[in-house]
């Protein structure tokens, strides 16, 4: 049911991963993750190494962050993210790259889970301030505490990545095959499921094929190839497409149809977190646009701001007017340099002109194709027009807080029409109605 | 540098379709019809949709900037539409003035009062078409018999469609029927509005359309199987109260209806499950007044008839919500 076909555009496909320069200073938001922010445990003046945590993590949905560099808190105050609102941030300057002790720094792989227990496992990806690295950011350890009463049966590795442009689970996969796999085999056990399906999309044929090849063994890991449609890369769609179930509408959770889904990336900083004690602390970045000189992908210190990626690449095209944080169906546009990369950054995304501005809106003509296009079932004609009449009540009625935002309905209209800006108002207004309620 | 960035909410992708390519796409796939009505109507084919894609232009043109006092958006398409879909609609040695009424009512009556392009109730070309029906049935109920009028436009000889032999009464000589060949229907070899008669062509513009998913296969398909189940029902049951479905399914405006007219974005159903119910209406309505209402033809009333019901439909057959199919 529904989704659209965005040209793909994965340019950068076959670039290796190449790790950046540490930047001279970074700035480290306490907010990278959906929750409440973690609290910054460091002060002015104090020396920190690589790995050091540097904000505690606060309340149930919430994660450690974890310096990315080694030197001198230069100073701890706001910086503007890519949502465009400022955030508490430590910003650090750096001073060598002295790594903490405890991070295993050698290139061996351990493969030896056998003494784990589950709650070591969560509790490492806690400690290590794992999030959902597709983007959400959701802390990964609330996904893996499965509630009372509720059983996972299969661990979903979401490697679609239906984002036009990104390829940055592409590569690691390529490339941490094997971390990959062990991350998915410590997923499993600390679910308490033993089996796990890693869903990749067609246009990844070669991360398909090695995969496939590796899996022989891992028992219980089985590579889905998926026919190429966004937003498959949805939690929700990756559970249909993988295992036939639908979540059934909120409040419900994947874990309702025994489904846990974490990322591919996520998966690769489990391993690192419990196998080698390695904080989530960096990150894989794909750098790219249509005219970008050379896009690639880049292992990245979070912190570090967008102008050094962008450097990286051989600096901003001429042709540049939009600059993404993510990609082209869900990314948000950007206007500041020195935003700095942060768990969820999973690309730079340098549209030209020709590509950088919505069309002019003209008249509803009913064509329907938004509702054809929608993921989720819903009329987003209707809910566009009823939130612009600010009919909340109306709203909820015809499920908007089902919408994920994915923007197929927006994609598909043929008048340009702002349908989506519409609903996410609208969306917004009725969940704070509905919270109001609940208190 | 970073002054010049534009920022706007996601998505920040399109996809290629936009109004005009749209009305142009059905344009497209209508062209077939039309070469098989200049190849059996010649040269009133032509006078007749140029005049009324021209008054259809036009008037939507001086309503927007004279009376409504908008931009004319006449690039997007969808006068020109209407305007074909209005030709296709009339016989093809119709009075140029007639066509001017109908196109009039089209786009001043059923488009633009209603606010214009997307608000609009009823389909603008059916809405001119039945207007002329009931203000000059004389003119609109003879047609010219194909191929040999070719050269005529005014003066056309004319002829009866198969129409109007498929009333279940006993004055009619249905024997008359025997004369026309269903392969003619399909081709287009009989008499009949400017845009109907041949099967075949409109038949490859709806899959056309389907292919460049600018319709869904839903309307047409759920219109074409009521009228065969329900005219091979009505046949089984008494062969002297239906025709050969066949004839049905191949003759009037059936096909023009099922697939270019009834079609029409903004008077049609939203959701799949809507689309179907529609279908299913406007083909049982066609049928109830094809064999006992007392017009030869109801497809235009059938599809205007479902275009009111239209709104109810999309309040009460909304699509599966995700989470609610049922799954293993």
């Amino acid at each position: 049911m529904g989704g659209v076909h965005p040209a793909d555009k994965k340019i950068t496909a076959a670039k290796p991963i190449t790790p950046l320069a540490v930047p001279q200073t970074v700035a480290i938001p306490c907010a990278m993750h959906i929750g409440a922010p973690a609290e910054i445990i460091v002060q002015k003046g104090d020396k920190v190494k690589v790995g050091q945590l540097i904000a505690k993590a606060t309340g149930f949905v919430s994660a450690n962050i974890h310096s990315s560099v080694s030197g001198t808190v230069k100073n701890i105050g706001p910086v503007a993210d890519a949502s465009g609102y400022t955030k508490q941030a430590v910003f650090i300057t750096v001073e060598g790259d002295e790594w903490d002790e405890s991070i295993d720094r050698s290139p061996d792989i351990k493969r030896n889970i056998d003494d784990l227990k589950p709650e070591d496992i969560i509790n490492k990806v806690h400690e290590a301030g794992i999030v959902g690295m597709g983007g959400a950011t959701f802390p990964t350890r609330v996904k893996l505490m499965v509630p009372e009463g509720k059983k996972a049966d299969a661990v979903l590795i979401n490697a679609v990545e239906c984002e036009p442009y990104l390829t940055a689970d592409h590569r690691v996969m390529l490339e941490k095959g094997e971390e990959l796999m062990i991350g998915t085999q410590l997923l499993m056990k600390a679910v308490k499921c033993d089996r796990a399906y890693i869903g990749i999309e067609q246009n990844k044929p070669d991360a398909i094929e090695y995969l496939t090849k590796l899996s022989a063994n891992y028992p219980g890991i089985t590579v889905v190839p998926l026919k190429l449609k966004y937003p498959q890369g949805s939690e929700k769609h990756l559970i249909k497409a993988i295992l036939g179930r639908e979540v059934p509408p909120p409040p419900h959770l994947p874990i309702d149809v025994g489904a846990v889904v974490d990322n591919a990336g996520t998966a690769v900083a489990v391993y690192e977190a419990v196998m080698k004690n390695k904080p989530l602390f960096e990150r894989v970045v794909t750098v790219t646009g249509d005219s970008v000189k050379n896009p690639g992908n880049f292992l990245v210190r979070i912190g570090t701001p967008i102008s050094a990626l962008i450097e990286a690449v051989g600096g901003m095209p001429e042709d540049t007017e939009k600059l993404i944080s993510g990609g082209p169906m869900m990314g948000k546009a950007i206007n500041s340099l020195e935003i700095p990369v942060a768990k969820g950054t999973s690309g730079i995304l340098m549209l030209p002109k020709s590509l950088a501005h919505r069309g002019e809106p003209a008249a509803c003509i009913r064509c329907g194709k938004c509702v054809d296009a929608c993921p989720m079932g819903l009329e987003p004609y209707l809910l566009s027009k009823l939130a612009k009449l600010k009919r909340f009540d109306d709203l909820e009625a015809n499920h908007i807080t089902d919408c994920i935002s994915c923007g197929c309905c927006m994609f598909a209209c043929p008048s340009n029409r702002p349908i989506l800006d519409y609903m996410n108002f609208g969306k917004g207004k009725v969940m704070a109605i509905i919270r109001s309620r609940k208190k | 540098m970073s002054n010049l960035l534009t920022i706007s909410p996601s998505p920040h992708a399109k996809g290629k379709e936009t109004v005009s390519s749209l009305m142009f796409g059905v344009l497209m796939a209508l062209v077939p019809a039309f070469l098989f009505s200049l190849y059996f109507f010649g040269i009133g084919a032509l006078i007749t949709t140029l005049v009324s894609v021209g008054f259809c232009v036009l008037f939507e043109w001086l309503i927007a900037k004279y009376i409504l006092k908008t931009k004319p958006q006449i690039c997007d398409g969808s006068a020109i539409l209407t305007g074909v879909l209005l030709a296709f609609n009339l016989p093809s040695n119709i009075n140029p003035f007639i066509v001017m009424i109908g196109a009039l009512v089209a786009i001043g009556v059923a488009k633009m009062t209603f606010g214009g392009l997307g608000q609009n109730l009823f389909n603008p070309a059916l809405v001119g078409r039945v207007f002329l029906l009931i203000s000059f049935p004389q003119q609109m109920t003879t047609w010219p018999k194909p191929i040999e009028n070719r050269l005529n436009y005014l003066d056309a000889v004319t002829g009866a469609t198969p129409m109007s032999f498929m009333k279940p009464r006993p004055e009619i000589d249905h024997s008359a029927l025997d004369a026309i060949q269903p392969v003619d229907m399909l081709m287009g070899a009989m008499g009949g509005s400017l845009g109907e008669i041949a099967a075949l062509a409109l038949i490859i513009g709806g899959i056309y359309m389907i292919w460049r998913k600018i319709i869904t296969w839903h309307i047409p398909v759920s219109i074409i199987a009521t009228v065969a189940i329900f005219t091979s029902l009505v046949w089984l049951i008494d062969p002297t109260m239906c025709v050969n479905p066949l004839y049905h399914l191949l003759g009037g405006g059936l096909l023009l209806g099922a697939i270019f007219m009834a079609t029409d974005y903004v008077t049609s159903p939203m959701s799949d499950k809507g689309k179907l119910i529609y279908g299913v209406g406007i083909g049982l309505l066609t049928v109830i007044i094809r064999l006992w209402g007392s017009y030869p033809e109801g497809m235009s009333f059938a599809i205007l008839l479902m275009n009111a019901v239209t709104p109810l439909i999309n309040k009460k057959f909304k699509p599966t919500r995700f989470g609610e199919t049922k799954t293993k």
